[in-house]
């Protein structure tokens, strides 16, 4: 579903991805864990098609980046830490905003069950400004999922969220959004990560540094493994 | 599987979304209007506007007040897009990007031109000039606030990603926008004294000429203003 | 290490040559201008310097249009150079004219089609540099400047067109004939002489001072490259 081939990145001279081969499979969870600059944004804003690989290739939903990236933009659903809505538009509003965007028709009836799906529907006519931050993530990820996308890609949705909060968007994530999806999420959580995911890779100094299965990983504890792997 | 919107429809999606939002804010339609009143006002004093002097430098004020309250409106009706990451969004959805500039630039215009169309009836109304509603005057506000109105969404589109992003829009803009600039206040002030419209001609070709080359300029590079 | 190319030495050298000369031809060897005098003998070096700088805003321009196709940072490097050199010529066409206009038109300013567009390109120029100042990334920083040259290039001849506009309805302290007609004069062809080779002379000093802007330019880049080595 997702492959990407010794993909480099550079901002000037500074070289954030040094050839990162990664793979995804239909269905898989994969969670993207690694330390503070380590380029986990910077991959996930390439996958999303928001940055221009340097070097490598790259391919989402069977198309290649950047040549197809429009094609590459129907098929994929991105939360991030921010929200990416209007404040000044309603739940609705903006769900009709983005559906239009996607060229959904008939876009009403998605709308009313993209609510009830993230629990926003008895708010739908209320401005955004007015939500929680949790509220707004939860109807991010109704943004992401309006036009049902085959891949989701969600970078560090916690960010900025309570406990109660972050479970709720747990129940979010898991149910609606990867639901049928392939997923690659970015997180600094390990717990979270550990209980959403079917596959851990860990991004280091810009490479995959290693990865592994929830299966493998039944003996010893994500915390164990990251640590050794980052060292 | 959803297609891909029309590129009219996501342009049209993008305006009916900034005027929405802007129907209930409010925040830069007023932010717009209280400022061109404040210029205006400070024109009536430093220029002191008698009857005389308003002959030759009517269509300079406007001119400059629009440009000033232009700049305003372009500033935050781009950082808007911006500050909470809807930029991502808009770039994330399966469209050509120009039909992002597209939409932009046409809601950024529908801001300016109800700022002017409330200015100039005031300022009719202030300084008794019921020569600012002829039609061919009011063709030449709106070919000039198209030119500026483009360069100026291409240019604030690259000032939102850069540090000094909030003084740095009317420092590129302005000496672009010389010529839309001086060739309006050009043929709209030939127009208050009376001129004909054989007169204006000349003014109104450059307007028209700056008007289509940088409308297919911002079309073309804002691929590039938006990458990363 | 990278060492000074001996080519570039020797364009150095000849450069310093050329501008002697030049210099003698416009201070000596030209004949003194009937009605204006020895003032006059500002005008070799102010097209010359004039010439220059819109040859580097012309190159920048096309360096823009070849980074935004091509990606290439050499190119960034090139558009720097062309405007950091065209805004110095630039702003010694200005000074020399106003030494010019001061007796000739009795003003040291006045909004002529020529003057008011040099100082126009001259805020883009600034303009373009406090663009450039205000991004961090060399790759987005080179686009928009790219983007910027391009506009800027094509505004500026547009801008003439219209300024030309208001004088002909505005005459200008100079009266209504035109900014030339006013100290204008025609040449011998001594003053020919000194004239084309001001041309020259700068044009030979331009490519100088572009290869050492850009040799400048890469050899920063290869500092900040040993900087990030060592850091690492």
């Amino acid at each position: 579903m997702i492959e990407t081939k010794k993909l480099v990145k550079r901002f000037g001279l500074k070289t954030i991805l040094r050839g990162v081969d990664f793979s995804v499979q239909p269905g898989e969870f994969v969670a993207l864990l690694g330390p503070n600059g380590a380029g986990k944004t910077t991959f996930l804003r390439i996958l999303a098609s928001l940055s221009r690989p340097s070097l490598g290739s790259v391919k989402v939903a069977g198309y290649s980046l950047p040549h197809e990236s429009a094609q590459v933009r129907a098929k994929l659903g991105v939360v991030s830490h921010m929200p990416l809505l209007y404040p000044d538009l309603t739940a609705e509003e903006n769900l009709q905003f983005y559906a239009r965007m996607y060229g959904i028709t008939n876009y009403q009836s998605r709308i009313t069950e993209v609510l009830q799906m993230v629990g926003l529907e008895p708010r739908r006519k209320d401005l955004v400004r007015t939500f929680s931050r949790g509220m707004q993530q939860r109807l991010a990820i109704g943004r992401a999922v309006i036009h049902d996308p085959e891949v989701m890609l969600f970078d560090e949705p916690y960010t900025g969220l309570d406990q109660d909060a972050s479970e709720m968007l747990d129940d979010v994530l898991r149910s609606v959004a990867a639901k049928g999806r392939t997923v690659v999420m970015t997180s600094h959580d390990l717990a979270r990560a550990e209980d959403l995911a079917t596959r851990f890779d860990i991004l280091s100094r810009g490479v995959i540094a290693a990865s592994a299965t929830q299966n493998e990983l039944q003996s010893t504890n994500l915390l164990a493994f990251y640590k050794q792997s980052i060292n | 599987m959803s297609p891909s919107p029309s590129f009219f429809k996501a342009t049209m999606a993008i305006v009916y979304k900034d005027l929405a939002a802007e129907l209930r804010s409010r925040e830069l339609l007023s932010a717009m209007l209280v400022f061109s009143m404040l210029v205006i006002l400070i024109f009536n004093f430093a220029l002191e506007l008698d009857i005389k002097v308003r002959q030759s430098v009517t269509a300079g004020v406007l001119w400059t007040t629009f440009a000033f309250a232009g700049t305003l409106g372009l500033n935050r009706s781009m950082a808007v897009e911006k500050d909470r990451g809807c930029m991502d969004g808009l770039l994330l959805a399966p469209v050509d990007r120009s039909a992002i500039f597209f939409g932009k630039a046409i809601s950024n215009l529908a801001f300016m031109l109800i700022v002017e169309a409330i200015v100039l009836p005031l300022y009719a109304l202030l300084y008794n000039e019921v020569r600012i509603f002829q039609l061919s005057f009011l063709g030449v506000i709106l070919l000039g606030s198209i030119g500026y109105i483009a360069v100026g969404t291409l240019l604030s589109a690259m000032s939102v990603q850069t540090r000094t992003r909030d003084v740095l829009l009317p420092i590129l803009l302005f000496p672009v926008a010389v010529p839309v600039l001086l060739a309006s206040v050009k043929a709209s002030g030939g127009l208050l004294n009376g001129a004909t419209f054989a007169e204006i001609l000349t003014p109104l070709n450059l307007l028209i000429v700056y008007d289509v080359i940088f409308i297919a300029v911002a079309f073309m590079v804002f691929d590039f203003v938006v990458e990363e | 290490m990278q060492s000074k190319p001996i080519a570039l030495t020797i364009l150095d050298i000849i450069s310093i040559i050329v501008l002697g000369v030049a210099a003698y031809l416009a201070l000596v060897f030209a004949p003194t201008e009937l009605v204006m005098g020895n003032v006059q003998r500002v005008f070799y070096f102010h097209v010359g310097t004039a010439w220059v700088g819109l040859l580097g805003f012309v190159v920048a321009a096309i360096a823009g249009i070849a980074y935004l196709v091509t990606k290439d940072m050499r190119w960034d490097r090139f558009e720097v150079a062309a405007v950091e050199v065209s805004t110095m010529f630039f702003f010694i066409t200005i000074v020399l004219g106003s030494i010019w206009a001061r007796p000739a038109w009795n003003t040291w300013w006045t909004w002529d089609p020529r003057l008011t567009t040099a100082a126009v390109t001259e805020l883009i120029y600034i303009a373009y540099f406090m663009l450039r100042q205000g991004i961090e990334d060399p790759e987005k920083r080179a686009r928009f400047g790219a983007v910027y040259t391009l506009l800027g290039g094509l505004s500026a001849p547009i801008t003439f067109m219209v300024i030309r506009l208001f004088r002909t309805i505005h005459p200008v302290v100079i009266g209504s004939q035109s900014a030339e007609a006013q100290g204008g004069f025609s040449m011998t062809s001594d003053m020919k002489v000194a004239f084309f080779f001001a041309l020259f002379a700068f044009t030979v000093i331009f490519i100088d001072l572009m290869w050492r802007r850009i040799r400048l330019g890469s050899l920063q880049e290869k500092v900040e490259e040993l900087k990030l080595n060592i850091s690492m």
